[in-house]
């Protein structure tokens, strides 16, 4: 993240919501130095003031599931332009998975990461390191040196790994450095070159399945072996009924487990399929609607921690392809907030201040990052939201990419204004002047 | 009393699923009447004057491509068959691009087959002419379960209450959907047969029975549909060799001893002698594979003529 200017402000005349501190109450906020450094009615300062405007103040997004696509695929996106799409979408910091160009399976990629980050970021990155060397899934990547270099969690996302084996070691050799293993839980064998989920609506529409049981039965080997290592396993993406089960089992039974599920996931059935709209595909595949209950149901009643984007950027051209052709993914930080507060908060099936807790408190304290609370001491990182206004989602976005499957709903509930160490990064009622890309450095000679 | 109807609703025919019953009987009648133009010493009728169809057929067919082409000389149509080997898909360009670039010289029609599902929708969301699905995938064959219903209307006089049984690979068969799509509307009763490999997940949500062994299948059915079964699925973990299948799901003389008296066998081409079908059986008398090629063309004239010609006059 550039640090650069004003890291002083005060937040006044809005509703501070802080499920971490059971605060609800029209109190303003101060930062110093880009630190939280107080909350209080008619607080006075020097500091310049951002007026809230009633808009309810809530500590700043975490996502532990963002594919920034730098190195290596900046066609798709760059860590400029997803961190832009993340501070418009009230995120105040990302987890950068690893499946770059080359993979962050070495300090080099996790360090080039973390500097590009400084240079052209507006949010904080922080980088998540492979579980295995080339995301190959036959040898453990030098998990210290990357955890050293300043990765907060591994996972080889995307490609799991599939030897048990090597998923044993890794969350043992991770215990021993207290970052947790996120785990893309998929038997690729079941999946064999499915594109949806595997059910009625792809009989009908005869493409290639992919069965639930694909994802549960590696959750069930997965929470088995956490309980075994006593490690932190984080599953990604939870879509399915059996997955979802086998989580509040574990949890249950004290394995040290923690999931998260994606908007798409919550708002969204595999029956949209009949459109062909590559912009449906992704893996995990939409589901039908039992399952896609179950995973509400896990929200609501705490089996899963977290909202997660699995934000996953690709060219208009690689998705304007047959179905079957385009790759798996579609963006997701821009309209996260919105797609749920809409599906959830609106329908009454959780409350405001339990989305905040899953959307920045629990990321937060689940990876051991700063943030996720507006208690003095903490990082100046606030998002401001507007719960009752409506809007229509348009193909316009921060992002590089556009494969949204959202395009075109009317949403409930919007992210305004976010701010960043005490930085206002995004304001919808006056944009903010973000600094340019900085070019590459030239290496000198 | 039953409602007619004369026309079509959509430019396009992409499938069974979205037709409505007096839609598919539009164009069995249609087809009626055009079944005797290719009887005639010079067979052919101006319907299609002036029109430019376009054959885009991007993956292997030797009756699906032949048949339209024949459909539209017969109507008079000016055609023009593309083959993806040979043109500039080979070089990489993709199918929207190839679509756009063939609808910049304006044909009226593209018929295309293609071997991802949801291709041909593709392109009737984006172009202006009227698209044909000749087959997409495991998704749709339109036509072909349109040519399959006359054989048995023909036959048998009527689809209300007949009992087809298709058995083989039913998961990877465009043919069966449409023809479950078509059946069911039509209120004929249909069961799908096959080992549980060939299955397709919860395809008794479309209103067929299904059954697992091919004496199950043959009982009590009018009408026999048998599929191909693709030679490079053996081994594939769908069955263990070509002879269990053969053993198991083959159709025999032995096997049709069973049947009803009358029983019709279809297939949709091309055969796998002496793997889904015995030869007694294919050249047999229950057999009217051939008239299910014959009466293709009469279809596939009736579905043309419906999309364009009855637009155009």
């Amino acid at each position: 993240m550039r640090v650069a200017e004003s890291m002083n402000l005060l937040i006044t005349n809005g509703r501070l919501l802080d499920p971490s501190q059971r605060i609800d109450a029209r109190l303003d906020l101060l930062i110093e130095n880009g630190v939280i450094t107080g909350t209080g009615k008619k607080l006075k300062s020097s500091a310049p003031v951002l007026d809230a405007g009633g808009l309810t103040v809530v500590p700043g997004l975490i996502d532990l599931h963002t594919h920034l696509r730098e190195p290596g695929q900046e066609h798709k996106e760059t860590i400029a332009t997803g961190t832009r799409a993340a501070v418009a979408g009230g995120y105040t910091a990302v987890c950068a998975m690893a499946n770059t160009m080359p993979p962050n399976d070495e300090r080099a990629v996790t360090e080039m990461i973390i500097a590009e980050s400084a240079r052209n970021g507006v949010c904080r990155v922080y980088p998540i390191g492979a579980v295995s060397k080339g995301l190959k899934g036959e040898e453990l990547a030098e998990l210290a040196e990357l955890r050293a270099a300043g990765c907060v969690a591994v996972s080889d996302d995307g490609m799991p790994v599939a030897n048990a084996q090597l998923m044993r070691r890794a969350l043992e050799y991770c215990s021993m450095l207290r970052i947790p293993v996120i785990a893309h839980e998929e038997d690729r064998n079941l999946r064999e070159g499915g594109v949806m989920h595997e059910g009625y609506w792809s009989t009908v529409l005869g493409m290639s399945g992919i069965p639930a049981a694909s994802e549960e039965t590696l959750v069930a080997r997965d929470v088995i072996l956490a309980g075994m290592t006593g490690a932190h396993l984080h599953v990604a993406h939870l879509s399915t009924k059996g997955a979802v089960e086998s989580v509040r089992a574990a949890r249950r039974a004290g394995v040290h487990v923690t999931a998260e599920a994606t908007p798409h996931h919550i708002a969204l059935g595999d029956d949209a399929l009949q459109s062909f709209a590559t912009n449906l595909k992704m893996n995990p595949p939409l589901r039908p609607d039992a399952h896609r209950q179950a995973v509400i149901e896990g929200l609501a009643d705490g089996t899963i921690d977290v909202i997660a984007t699995d934000h996953a950027p690709h060219h208009f051209d690689e998705k304007n392809v047959e179905f079957d052709l385009a790759p798996f993914g579609v963006i997701g930080l821009e309209t996260a907030f919105s797609v749920c507060h809409d599906r959830l908060v609106r329908r009454h099936i959780i409350d405001l201040s339990r989305l905040i807790e899953l959307m920045s408190c629990a990321p937060a304290r689940i990876f051991g990052l700063p943030g996720g609370t507006l208690r003095a001491g903490s990082p100046g990182d606030v998002t401001l939201i507007d719960p009752t206004v409506r809007f229509q989602v348009t193909n316009t976005f921060h992002s590089k990419a556009s494969n949204s499957p959202f395009i075109g709903q009317t949403l409930q509930g919007r992210v305004v204004a976010t701010v960043v160490g005490g930085a206002v990064r995004h304001d919808l009622r006056a944009p903010v002047p973000l600094p340019s890309p900085k070019p590459p450095r030239k290496r000198k000679r | 009393m039953r409602q007619t109807t004369s026309s079509l609703k959509s430019k396009d025919l992409l499938g069974i699923e979205p037709l409505t019953p007096e839609e598919i009987t539009l164009i069995l009648d249609t087809a009626e009447g055009f079944k005797e133009v290719s009887e005639r010493p010079v067979k052919k009728v101006p319907a299609l004057r002036g029109q430019l169809v376009i054959n885009l057929f991007m993956e292997a067919s030797t009756r699906t491509r032949v048949s339209f082409e024949i459909a539209e000389k017969r109507l008079s149509a000016d055609t023009l068959n593309f083959a993806a080997s040979g043109s500039s898909v080979e070089k990489g360009e993709t199918l929207i691009d190839t679509a756009e670039n063939l609808m910049a010289m304006h044909p009226d029609m593209i018929v295309i087959r293609h071997k991802h599902p949801g291709a041909p929708k593709m392109l009737a969301d984006r172009l202006p002419a009227s698209i044909i699905n000749a087959g997409d995938g495991a998704h749709e064959h339109p036509t072909q379960a349109l040519l399959d219903a006359f054989t048995i209307r023909e036959r048998l006089g009527r689809l209300h209450g007949v009992n087809v049984s298709i058995v083989g690979d039913i998961a990877h068969s465009r043919v069966v959907r449409s023809n479950i799509h078509l059946l069911t509307r039509m209120k004929a009763n249909v069961t799908v047969a096959g080992p549980p490999t060939l299955i397709p997940a919860e395809i008794e949500r479309l209103g067929v029975r299904v059954a697992h062994s091919l004496d199950e299948a043959i009982d009590g059915a009018d009408v026999i549909m048998m599929l191909r079964i693709q030679l490079e699925r053996q081994g594939k973990l769908t069955f263990p060799s070509l002879r269990e299948y053969y053993n198991t799901f083959g159709l025999t003389p032995a096997r049709l001893r069973r049947a009803k008296e009358g029983i019709l066998v279809m297939h949709p081409g091309p055969m796998n002698r002496g793997v889904e079908i015995a030869s007694d059986v294919a050249d047999g008398p229950w057999s009217v594979i051939l008239d299910q090629v014959t009466n293709g063309v009469a279809v596939r004239m009736a579905v043309l003529y419906l999309l364009g010609g009855a637009h155009a006059e």
